[in-house]
């Protein structure tokens, strides 16, 4: 089997201000027909950047500063615009990340199908018509005929990525590039689209590259997996061979970062290959400590109960009442959550466990139901002045690490901001010692004080949100989605740091998450919620062992099976 | 020691930071930059380098009254510019005159700043009928001509002064008309930047800390929403020193006792087809350099604050 397309110590270099970037150093991979290579790497580790660099897309300043890339025969490597264009789409198709922004939206679909047939097959008008009915047909869209005059939005998410795939299939390519397709999809489409790209890759006899950060992913469609570490190849090889039995340390622990979902672990296994992780240090004897003075004397079984909760959106407006659409995003949730307790939230997007979230921290108004905190009824108007004393043992921590922080502040004023404006502490240098407690009670040295946080990664932008949370006191943490915007393996770190916050300050924890294995670790019940309704609530590992609900059920059918490669 | 190491370490920061280097590899926004300092250190140094006083009495003479520039025939090396009607060293004038200008012009800006961020902030954070109400203000006032606003401002502003405080209030009548008809553009800048920073999750956090409302619009969405405001108001600043020059040409503006740009210009028209081209001319020069490079300099700023655009 001669190889389609073969990558030769390929290095690509980004000129900058600060000196040469290598993004990618001598990097050789080779893709045979009818086969899913698995470019595998955390953010930054150049997997984009080869997979562009094939596509000769690569974005400026960024150039090919060594190596071959040769596709079926010929070097493609040094083609100009011009020569390259007609071997894109024609001989190689690709698939892009975002299946909301690879679309035109003011074209229907039929239009941007046929454009791009009869540019690179040079048909005519009507057999291109007809063509792309068969396209869309073998993408598995239903009335691929009635569908052609659809505009994009007028597509879910999972449809969209199939029309995506049925574009860069239009020019009857050899090879396909699909650069994180399903990253930006829920895990029951995830499935869906892995499975479509697999099957046409072995009908048509493509050779398919996937480039993905996800290593469930890898282990799911492709047949052979290469691992890239800060623009190197580290390791590669048939799947199995390389997930059961990894030889580079750098594989080794990106494997066993991956939280599993099939037994609870004490703690997550830490990739120390990559981040020289910080000790955090722990504040000796936490009941005395500031961070603990005022934990509530009266203890309550329940620190939240939510009681027939609902909330409305409005998705179209209008004057007339009955003219407008409401979506109910969270539909008469009743949950009990105890003191201590960590409690699970799961859902797939747009389940509306995040609103959940925002109305029981006081971020949106509900249209009815009630919630108390620790026995006390927040949303009743008398008696503000308890409720504001209530919320405040409540605090979050967001999703999206490069938006929970203000940019214009230092870490210093971010992290002191509420113990100032509570006036938490007796004076200036009580806040200041607290400060430093409380940055290095999260892992962060304590020069990071006088930084702003455009200087720190995501991982470490996120302990400063958490140490932003634990200035208020909370009794109360809620977590949104804390670790989706992160790598596998700060990942971990930042769970690991949780889950030792929650047992040392006895924290209450409502954990929301997309994903089934990291509940599991992190939960003691879990609620499972769809379209604004709560399925189930049930232990932990209850729910994954002998699941009630259908949904649970088919959740967690969806979860990548890694202990099939774990020994 | 320790403390110049720290100095030139931040020096070496100053200099390593994005905005700061985009300065320094665009040519344009150097020259921009220099010219805007020339002229804003020379117009506010004017008593110490201009060669005459041109609002001392004692210095003029109506002798030398429309004499034309130095290097043309019957021109005198005394004035270089040449003088007005009225004996006035032209270069001086100008000098005296940019002043007024770019004073009226910054004073106006600053305060249709004050004026739309706070509606704009506001209007974005609060929303609701706030909201429609103040923007629906600014779009009225975007639908009448700028300049009929300052126009009719201006005119309310000096009909209710008493006569004889009007040429000695004229300058302050003409800021506020001016800082009146530029506030819906800050306003509808702020609004956005508001919109966009109150959704960020750093906005819900202060919520949560319990932080008021005024402190977090204060702390927090304020100092983000600068940025943009800021390149409206360096591209403000030319459009008030225009809308100066066009009050002060109508005849509605600084009065020609304490000349501005515009006042030179409209004095210099009634000479022009007397052939007195000069007292025109360089003024016109003047005003021109002068809002060409705020405007070259509003530019650069807007493309380097925002990488999205290049």
């Amino acid at each position: 089997m001669s190889n389609l397309l073969e990558i030769n110590n390929l290095s690509v270099d980004f000129p900058s201000r600060r000196g040469q970037v290598a993004a990618v150093n001598k990097v050789s991979i080779s893709v045979a027909k009818g086969e899913v290579l698995g470019l595998v790497g955390e953010s930054g580790a150049g997997k984009s950047t080869v997979g562009n660099s094939v596509i000769n897309l690569l974005e400026p300043p960024g150039y090919i500063s060594g190596g071959e890339i040769i596709f079926d025969g010929t070097r493609i490597d040094q083609m100009s615009n011009e020569e390259m264009r007609k071997i894109r789409g024609a001989k190689i198709g690709t698939i892009f990340q975002d299946p909301q922004t690879s679309l035109n939206p003011l074209m229907t679909i039929g239009k941007q199908l046929s454009e791009t047939l009869i540019e690179t097959l040079k048909i005519s008008g009507s057999s291109a018509l007809q063509k792309s009915i068969e396209l869309l047909d073998s993408v598995g869209i239903p009335n691929p005929d009635q569908r052609l005059n659809a505009y994009p939005h007028q597509f879910s998410g999972g449809m969209r990525q199939r029309v995506v795939i049925a574009l860069a299939l239009a020019g009857d390519p050899d090879l396909v590039i699909a650069d994180e397709p399903t990253t930006a999809l829920d895990v029951s489409i995830q499935k869906q689209i892995l499975d479509l790209i697999k099957s046409l890759c072995k009908q048509r006899n493509l050779g398919v590259i996937i480039v993905t950060h996800d290593i469930g992913v890898i282990a799911e469609i492709a047949d052979r997996v290469a691992v890239m570490y800060n623009g190197q190849l580290v390791e590669e090889g048939k799947v199995r061979q390389v997930l059961q039995k990894p030889k580079h340390d750098y594989t080794k622990s990106l494997i066993s970062a991956v939280p599993s979902g099939d037994q609870k672990l004490d703690r997550f296994t830490v990739v120390d290959y990559i981040d020289g992780s910080e000790e955090k240090t722990t504040i000796s004897n936490v009941s005395e400590h500031w961070l603990s003075k005022t934990k509530s004397s009266e203890a309550h079984q329940t620190a939240i109960s939510v009681e027939n909760l609902s909330i409305e959106f409005s998705i179209r407006k209008a004057l007339l009442r009955k003219n407008r659409i409401m979506l109910k995003a969270v539909d008469d949730v009743s949950i009990e959550i105890k003191t201590g307790e960590s409690f699970g939230l799961v859902g797939e997007s747009g389940s509306g466990k995040s609103t959940l979230a925002r109305l029981i921290a006081g971020l949106y108004t509900p249209k009815s139901g009630g919630i108390n905190i620790f026995g006390h009824n927040v949303l009743q108007k008398s008696q503000k002045a308890k409720t504001s004393l209530i919320r405040r043992k409540m605090q979050m921590i967001f999703q999206d690490p490069y938006s929970s922080l203000n940019s214009r502040m230092t870490v210093e004023d971010i992290v002191s901001e509420p113990i100032r404006f509570h006036r938490s502490t007796e004076n200036s240098n009580e806040t200041s010692k607290v400060i430093k407690d409380l940055i290095a009670f999260v892992g962060m040295p304590v020069s990071s004080l006088k930084k702003y946080p455009h200087e720190f990664s995501g991982g470490q932008r996120q302990r400063i949100s958490i140490a932003r949370a634990l200035a208020s006191r909370p009794e109360i943490l809620i977590c949104d989605e804390p670790t989706s915007a992160l790598d596998v393996s700060v990942q971990a770190n930042i769970l690991n740091l949780l889950k030792d916050l929650q047992e040392e300050l006895s924290l209450t924890m409502l954990f929301i998450s997309h994903d089934l294995p990291v509940i599991r670790q992190m939960c003691d019940r879990v609620a499972v919620m769809q379209n604004g309704k709560i399925c189930e609530i049930a232990e932990t590992d209850k729910l994954f062992d002998y699941p009630e609900h259908e949904y649970s059920k088919h959740l967690l059918g969806l979860m990548p099976r890694m202990d099939l490669f774990r020994l | 020691m320790g403390k110049i190491n720290q100095k030139s370490s931040r020096w070496q920061r100053f200099l390593d930071n994005d905005i700061v280097y985009s300065f320094l590899t665009t040519p344009g926004a150097m020259i921009a930059a220099t010219i805007t300092l020339i002229a804003i250190t020379a117009t506010f140094a004017a008593p110490l380098i201009a060669p005459y006083n041109p609002f001392d009495p004692a210095q003029i003479s109506l002798w030398d009254g429309k004499l034309p520039p130095a290097w043309t025939d019957g021109g005198s090396s005394a004035y270089l510019l040449g003088t007005d009607n009225q004996g006035r060293d032209m270069l001086s004038t100008i000098l005296y005159g940019g002043r007024i200008s770019i004073l009226v012009g910054i004073a106006a800006v600053f305060l249709g700043m004050l004026l739309g961020v706070t509606l704009g902030v506001i209007s974005g954070y609060f929303g609701g009928l706030t909201d429609t109400i103040i923007m629906r203000i600014a779009d009225v006032q975007l639908t009448i001509p700028g300049i009929l606003v300052a126009i009719l401002i201006n005119g309310i502003g000096r009909a209710t002064l008493p006569l004889e405080l009007r040429e000695e209030f004229a300058i302050y009548v003409v800021i506020v008309a001016i800082g009146l008809t530029d506030w819906p553009q800050f306003a509808r800048v702020a609004r956005g930047a508001t919109l966009v920073e109150a959704e960020k999750e750093y906005v819900q956090a202060a919520k949560l800390i319990g932080l008021p409302k005024f402190t977090i619009i204060l702390r927090h969405i304020l100092p983000n929403t600068l940025r943009p405001v800021l390149v409206i108001a360096t591209i403000g600043l030319a459009l008030a020193i225009i809308a100066e020059a066009t009050l002060s040409f109508l005849g509605q503006g600084i009065p020609p006792t304490t000349p501005s740009l515009g006042t030179l210009i409209r004095v210099g028209n009634e000479f022009l087809f007397s052939g007195l081209w000069w007292i025109t001319f360089f003024p016109a020069i003047a005003l021109i350099i002068l809002v060409f490079s705020v405007n070259l300099l509003g530019d650069w700023m807007r493309d380097a604050l925002n990488p999205k655009l290049r």
